[in-house]
């Protein structure tokens, strides 16, 4: 099953540091201009349900999921 | 009926009484009628109010609708545009010039490593009602010095000269005041300000302001952020307190359940916020026709958004007007949404974790020292809800 895949767009962002709170393991901020930073491209399984979460909450809409497509496998 | 739209036609300027932590009647009925109602504006114009989760929500996400003070349709007179730096009532791109430069400095991580330096302050308050009390208004004694407090020392304000725009911002934040009153209260914090940003730019110091002078941002400009931060910094936190502390006083279930078990304190912020939402509507201004639950509310016109009552919409929240400290949170309205989003909110989070922790820890026997329905409330006519005072007691030895 290919992995949940994701994106931030830092024009988008405007700091409000949903993510890094939610999913904390995935996400950080830029210390300096406080930017989202994304840590895993293709979060961890365990991380997947926060990673979600997280672009649910960003209020922006800089944090696109790429979700695994459901024909390239079964599990 | 059902397709009439119901109508809201003026907003309450009071709540139920006995319930000083629920939107007004009003609103919860005009929420039961429909996510969306046709509303009109104290200067008579028409609008419409939105009291839905998923609606407000969209509104807050769509760029279609301004927050730009001059478009604000609402009396009968041209509104002027808000002052360089108040970056609460623009759009992009001018909003996003004075929120760039400071979204470094609110970040997740950073308010993280202030809490050591807010737990000292809010022991300090504690000592301090200790030593003085019992009795003691806890809105003067805790809710109010710790957010002031540290949005001083974020932004640079020097210590000394807290109180006297503390009580300034009081003034045209408390919803109970002449024009007159208003017009000096700005004034003279614009006076101080003014004088502040000078003294930063000949010897900047290791703060927020100083920074900020170190960019293309004029003084004019540095002047409306500060009044930004430090409106925003602690007029909400401060109520925030207060009346969240209220509110556990009567709950007490909930507020022994918080006591016993520090892992609940997170959990418990966000649904204080959820329940209380003291920041409990704004305003924006279609900028062109847009579709919004069936309704077209056509360009110019503007909505007023309710996120107390969106804060308690039975279709996005169980049991919506029950305080449950133990909710599981995914997303309440309180900081707002979309680009707006309040930008300390992390920081509110921290202080308010910190200190309600604090303070039920400090005073297991903390009560109410009046009937509840004798604590002054803010009008809703205040853009901020909360207490006038908050007057506790607790026993002496046992604290």
């Amino acid at each position: 099953m290919t992995p949940l895949r994701l994106r931030v767009d830092r024009e988008r962002c405007i700091g409000a540091g949903m993510c890094a709170l939610t999913a904390p393991e995935v996400f950080d901020q830029d210390l300096e201009d406080g930017h989202v930073l994304l840590l895993h491209t293709e979060p961890p399984r365990a991380q997947t349900t926060a990673a979600r979460m997280a672009a649910g909450a960003c209020p922006s809409g800089a944090i696109t999921l790429h979700e695994p497509d459901p024909d390239a496998g079964s599990s | 009926m059902g397709e009439s739209v119901h109508t809201v036609t003026t907003m309450p300027a009071t709540r139920q009484p006995g319930c000083p932590f629920d939107p007004p009647a009003e609103l919860l009925d005009a929420r039961r009628h429909g996510p969306i109602s046709r509303y009109t504006h104290p200067g008579g114009k028409p609008g419409w109010l939105i009291t839905g989760y998923d609606l407000v929500r969209s509104v807050l996400a769509d760029p279609r609708f301004s927050s730009r003070k001059e478009l604000m349709n609402v009396v009968d007179f041209e509104l002027p545009p808000a002052p360089p730096g108040e970056f609460l009532l623009m759009d992009d791109p001018q909003h996003r010039r004075y929120r760039r430069p400071l979204m470094g400095r609110f970040t997740v991580r950073r308010m993280r490593m202030l809490s050591e330096r807010i737990e000292q302050i809010t022991a300090d308050c504690l000592d301090a009602m200790e030593e003085t009390g019992p009795p003691t208004d806890l809105v003067t004694a805790f809710a109010k010095p710790i957010p002031t407090i540290v949005i001083c020392e974020i932004l640079g304000v020097p210590y000394e000269d807290r109180g006297s725009f503390q009580e300034q911002i009081d003034t045209f934040m408390g919803g109970e005041t002449s024009d007159e009153e208003l017009i000096a209260a700005y004034t003279a914090t614009q006076e101080y300000l003014a004088e502040l940003v000078a003294a930063k730019r000949a010897k900047p110091t290791d703060d927020v302001l100083s920074e900020l002078t170190d960019s293309d941002l004029t003084d004019e400009e540095l002047r409306g952020i500060s009044l930004v931060l430090l409106a925003a910094g602690f007029d909400t936190t401060a109520n925030m307190l207060s009346l969240g502390t209220f509110a556990l006083l009567q709950h007490p279930e909930q507020l022994a359940a918080l006591r016993a078990d520090p892992a609940l304190t997170d959990g418990a912020v966000e649904e204080l916020l959820r329940y209380l939402s003291v920041a409990k509507t704004f305003m924006r201004t279609a900028l062109e026709d847009v579709e919004v639950g069936g309704q077209t509310i056509k360009a110019g016109t503007t909505v007023v958004l309710s996120y107390h009552t969106a804060n308690r919409d039975p279709e996005r929240f169980a049991d919506p007007h029950v305080l449950d400290l133990r909710r599981q949170h995914d997303g309440h309205l309180a900081f707002s949404h979309g680009i707006h989003q309040c930008l300390g909110q992390q920081l509110a989070r921290v202080e308010m974790r910190v200190a309600f922790r604090a303070l039920v820890d400090r005073f297991p026997t903390l009560r109410l020292a009046v009937p509840a329905e004798e604590v002054g409330l803010r009008p809703e006519t205040a853009d901020i809800y909360g207490v006038k005072s908050l007057p506790v007691t607790w026993d002496k030895g046992r604290s």
